[in-house]
């Protein structure tokens, strides 16, 4: 099985680690072995162009089409000509992080309701394996 | 010639004649209003954390002159009186109900003092035997309050879904729960 992700001009991550983490960017331009250019863009994922090391990102299936260090204004038109923002929302990578925020983000009384959906979704369950026993 | 004196200004033209103490700086120690918690207000949802009634969830109705505040459960839902409770040993969280419709001007820190019991004299053998425990009385005026209290407590619970059953459950925490990272 051949790598599929390269870490190329235009490769969108992940920041896992810094005061960015949790928010995507692209990569504009490579260093060297370990450290890349990152911009948001900005405007759209808050993260400012910055030089960071491999070690803090993770690569993520999606690419836009740039050249090496676009400019932040063609960046942007890049990301709204291939609706990067809703591609990756629409991923369940996404989705999973935005259910663990979620779910830190919880009050007591929502973790009561919580707690009775559960409490009912397992009651429908139950009684439809009783009547697929019987 | 008088020789120019050392001290600025004139003497007084007048002093007694016997030295007058001045008053020495009082003591007394001033007491601030009491400092309630910031997320606390009247009809927070308070999870009480000891004594009697430990893990309930229950309204806050008023903070006392004295620093504690005043809490009922209400008394139908699970069972805690209008009681007063203390800051230190509860949580707030961020669940408010609207009890502006609730009138609890009548309550204060004398409200909840103890009535004096007549001194018993009592003899060596009752002494160590121990007391029985003795069944708490509860006053018809007490009573009378909590009813008029809770009826519109009630109604402005019932207001809010679901959280009858919210005030009737008990909080505790299960084996994945980090207190430390939870937002009440």
């Amino acid at each position: 099985m051949p790598f599929t992700r390269y870490a190329e001009v235009g490769r969108v991550v992940l920041v896992n680690y810094g005061p960015e983490s949790g928010k995507i960017a692209t990569i504009v331009d490579i260093v060297d072995q370990n450290k890349c250019l990152i911009d948001g863009p900005q405007d759209i994922t808050g993260v400012v162009r910055q030089v960071i090391p491999f070690s803090r990102i993770a690569l993520t299936d999606l690419t836009v089409k740039i050249q090496r260090n676009a400019r932040a204004k063609t960046l942007k038109a890049a990301w709204a000509e291939a609706d990067t923002l809703n591609k990756w929302e629409a991923t369940s990578w996404a989705k999973k992080l935005a259910a663990k925020k979620k779910r830190a983000s919880l009050s007591d009384f929502d973790r009561f309701k919580v707690m009775v959906a559960k409490k009912q979704k397992s009651a429908i369950i139950a009684k439809k394996m009783e009547e697929l026993a019987a | 010639m008088v020789a120019a004196s050392g001290t600025s200004g004139k003497s007084p033209r007048y002093y007694p004649a016997e030295d007058v103490k001045a008053p020495k700086p009082s003591y007394k120690v001033k007491q601030n209003a009491a400092k309630v918690r910031k997320s606390i207000t009247p009809g927070t949802v308070l999870i009480l954390l000891a004594g009697r009634f430990r893990g309930s969830r229950v309204v806050c109705l008023k903070p006392l002159e004295s620093g504690l505040l005043l809490v009922s459960g209400p008394y139908k839902i699970n069972g805690v009186p209008i009681r007063r409770v203390s800051q230190a040993y509860v949580i707030a969280t961020s669940t408010k109900v609207d009890v502006k419709g609730v009138d609890v001007s009548k309550f204060n820190d004398d409200y909840f003092s103890r009535a004096n019991d007549p001194v018993k004299a009592e003899g060596e053998d009752e002494f160590f035997t121990g007391d029985a425990p003795k069944a708490a009385i509860v006053s018809d005026e007490r009573k009378a309050d909590q009813k008029a209290v809770d009826a519109s407590l009630l109604k402005a619970v019932a207001a809010v879904p679901m959280m009858e059953g919210y005030l009737a459950a008990k909080f505790s925490l299960s084996e994945n729960d980090r207190p430390h990272k939870m937002l009440f």
